[in-house]
């Protein structure tokens, strides 16, 4: 079978610019809002997914949902310091940190509005635990002391946050001492200082959850199996931090993408549509030029493939066109509570190859179904008839 | 008339083109109407909220609980009618990632709670059960008949604040009074959380989670509200008095950068109609460009033409907005019934419809703009030379 020259249907999309610019145009915008919700929904897991860190358990109370509404006690806690499947440090001890999780609201620097801001309580072995956690302005909060560091996102977001700054909370006040940067993930959007501290001012006799890094990368499985032996440690419940944090993520993930892709499927179909009229047109004007085609021995099937590769085309510049709108996107960051910590976080637009090819595919397949019943009707078209037509 | 039935005619031929793109432009308006939609049931809280009430929480933060005997000093204060306290309970029930087994639960003071929000409509004698059983709770309509529970039912869930295994008998379900009261929500008495927490976790402190305060009049409420917090300032539990329309604004802020997005989209959205519209358009005049040229040659002077043009975009634009509006009814419909518990009031609002379909006349008369202005403008040799 012989099929019709690529040339002629780039031609055919050039002649009619001012239309074909249309049509690629509406295309690009469903796909622009398409790849840009995609692209949220990713940035939200990315950065709470890389939060996690994959040697790290955390140790939450059974059934709680998330660190701001569990409770640990401190007999738990001393349990597993002794605990031999935890990592030891320089002096024999054991990697691990009591913390306590609470929220404060401060008051935004944009819009003035009050945002919920998470306060972590941490122990000396925190930042050894989460070596993605550098401070980068000022110095690290001494402990026993009213000191604070401020994530870079809280610090950019809120007002009254910056070095040297006294917070007041807890019938207390803090000082600012240092800005940490977290590589963009959840601990950007905190606030940090001394977890027994925090538990002494909020009057808060117990902690929120234990972090603490495995002995043997590998060893989680068994150790969890042994402690869920131990009587003692029947009501807490232990998870791989990253596994932990992947399931903050999922509410609001989940979210934005039923919500993204209920409003894109809609109107792809108004772009379908888009694309329909601008091919149904081309059919109605290259009527003699179809003809023609047929006349010269070109079969039906080629003229079906060349009017579907032309709305194929369409579609694909429209499509690239949007991913690249879309793309401009990950110089946006945006910050939204997450209602499962009932705290701000902030998170950016995540380019991934994995958004780009669904939003091409996406193209595609508009471009397929919106050209499909116009190249029929052209394919369909008999030689004599057309060639005939003024 | 005639010009009238001019434009008409010429709509009509090209039907399947003229029908594609009023179906086009009603799937985007529809879309749009959706948007906006989902912006309004994000602020039924604030929409629903009663003028004359006030809230009094943590000054910290509304995860701290209130002490109870605040309640007295704030009963005193001048100007404040009625207080009631509530927790958030919190929970999981089934499934905890799914969201239909999401709704807000509150430990309440059952002598007090119910006379604060009358829109909360409970028949006496299930209000009368309810004040008498221990572990009794109401419900909403909504709520009920999203999990078919009904009086008498037992319902069982996992505790997360307050750990352990919960279970209430339904003994009551309130109506709303309007269109925008909450009838998802679920109530029980305070007085068995705090003494199941007794018993759990002896030593743990149960306190309000925050009042609700009735106020004689809303000038009042400035008033109020720094009486209030001046009688705690120097407290271990300093508070936040304001008025439940700014509570309520406090929760939908905190999703103001999706909601942000959303209007964007909305726009973008206008943006689909204009560009399948002038698509159309512009092929109808660049096809009868000749005929123009005779009609102007016949003695119609350019603004007819214009007026042709015009007419031919505002009466597909027109009939894609009106039928994209009847769209969207069914569409809401599906969506609240997809996430019941997400957007417990949803509702289309009079002044959606409205920008609805001006946002489609809109784009009608831009996409007709430019064709119109260069068929008014073309001179008649040119026209009759063209090759469509």
């Amino acid at each position: 079978m012989m099929r019709i020259p690529f040339s002629y249907i780039w031609r055919s999309l050039w002649a009619r610019r001012l239309t074909t610019a249309l049509t690629v145009g509406g295309v690009a915008l469903v796909v622009f809002v398409f790849a840009g919700v995609l692209m949220l929904a990713r940035g939200l897991e990315a950065t709470l997914i890389e939060t996690g860190s994959p040697a790290n358990v955390i140790v939450l109370r059974r059934s709680a949902t998330s660190e701001l509404s569990s409770q640990v006690d401190r007999a738990t806690a001393d349990v597993l310091e002794a605990e031999s499947g935890v990592a030891r440090g320089a002096e024999g001890r054991a990697i691990l940190s009591r913390e306590v999780i609470l929220v404060i609201d401060l008051y935004k620097k944009k819009s003035n509005a009050l945002g919920n801001v998470s306060i972590r309580g941490v122990s000396p072995r925190a930042l050894e635990l989460r070596p993605g956690v550098h401070i980068v302005q000022g110095r690290p909060f001494q402990f026993g002391t009213h000191e604070v560091v401020v994530g870079k996102g809280i610090a950019s977001l809120f007002k009254g946050v910056a070095l040297g700054a006294e917070l007041a909370f807890g019938g207390d006040r803090w000082t600012v001492v240092g800005i940490a940067d977290a590589g963009g993930t959840a601990f950007d959007s905190e606030i940090w200082g001394d977890a027994d501290q925090f538990m002494q001012a909020f009057g808060r006799p117990v902690y929120s959850s234990l972090t603490f890094r495995l002995a043997q990368p590998g060893g989680f499985d068994q150790l969890k199996a042994r402690l869920q032996a131990d009587p003692r440690m029947q009501y807490v419940d232990l998870k791989h931090e990253r596994d932990y944090y992947q399931e903050q993520s999922k509410t609001l993930a989940t979210f934005i993408r039923t919500l993204g892709i209920v409003v894109t499927t809609i109107f792809s179909f108004g772009a379908m549509v888009g694309a329909m009229i601008t091919m149904y047109a081309a059919v109605a004007n290259r009527t003699v030029e179809v003809g023609t085609l047929r006349a010269l021995g070109f079969r039906r099937r080629s003229v079906l493939g060349a009017f579907l590769v032309e709305s194929v085309m369409l579609a694909l510049v429209g499509g690239a066109l949007g991913v690249a709108l879309a793309a401009l996107l990950s110089f946006e960051r945006i910050s939204v509570v997450n209602f499962q910590s009932f705290s701000e976080i902030g998170f950016g637009f995540a380019l991934s190859p994995g958004v780009i090819v669904r939003a091409l595919v996406f193209a595609v397949v508009m471009g397929v179904v919106g050209g499909f019943l116009p190249a029929a009707r052209a394919a369909r078209l008999n030689i004599v008839n057309a060639l005939r037509a003024s | 008339m005639k010009l009238l039935r001019l434009v008409f005619k010429n709509l009509f031929r090209h039907r399947l083109r003229t029908a594609l793109t009023i179906v086009g432009i009603a799937t985007a308006v529809m879309a749009f109407g959706l948007i906006r939609t989902i912006v309004g049931a994000w602020n039924a809280g604030v929409t629903g909220a009663a003028a004359n009430r006030m809230i009094t929480r943590h000054r910290v933060s509304l995860i701290f609980p209130i002490p109870l005997p605040y309640r007295n000093e704030i009963a005193r204060v001048p100007g404040v009618t009625g207080v009631s306290w509530a927790n958030w309970f919190g929970g999981v029930y089934g499934e905890p990632n799914d969201f239909k087994n999401f709704w807000p639960r509150f430990a309440v003071d059952p002598d007090t709670y119910f006379d604060l929000y009358p829109e909360f409509q409970l028949p006496p004698d299930q209000l009368a059960a309810f004040k008498k059983e221990r572990n009794a709770c109401v419900i909403g309509r909504k709520l009920a008949q999203q999990h078919g529970f009904k009086l008498g039912d037992v319902i069982t869930m996992e505790g997360d604040i307050y750990p352990g295994s919960w279970q209430w008998v339904v003994r009551g379900i309130y109506t709303g009074r309007d269109p925008s009261t909450d009838e998802t929500q679920m109530f029980f008495q305070f007085a068995y959380l705090f003494e199941q927490v007794r018993q759990r976790e002896p030593g743990r402190p149960v306190d309000a989670g925050f009042y609700v305060l009735r106020v004689g009049s809303s000038d009042a409420m400035a008033r109020v509200a720094r009486a209030v917090d001046t009688q705690f300032v120097n407290s271990r539990s300093p508070t936040k008095t304001e008025s439940e329309r700014e509570f309520q604004q406090s929760f939908v802020q905190m999703s103001s950068a999706i909601i942000t997005s959303l209007q964007v989209i909305s726009v973008v959205i206008v943006g689909i109609i204009l560009l399948v519209l002038a698509n159309t358009i512009i092929m109808s005049v660049r096809e009868r460009t000749r005929e123009y040229a005779v009609l102007k040659t016949l003695g119609f002077s350019g603004r007819h033409l214009a007026g042709f043009v015009l007419g031919e975009a505002l009466v597909i634009s027109l009939s894609g907005g009106v039928l994209g509006l009847l769209l969207t009814f069914p569409i809401v419909k599906g969506f609240a019934k997809a996430l019941p518990t997400f957007f417990p009031v949803i509702n289309v609002a009079p002044l959606t419809m409205a920008l609805g379909i001006g946002a489609a006349l809109l784009a009608g008369l831009a996409a007709a703009a430019i064709p119109a202005n260069r068929v008014m403008r073309m001179p008649i040799v040119v026209g009759l030379r063209t090759v469509g």
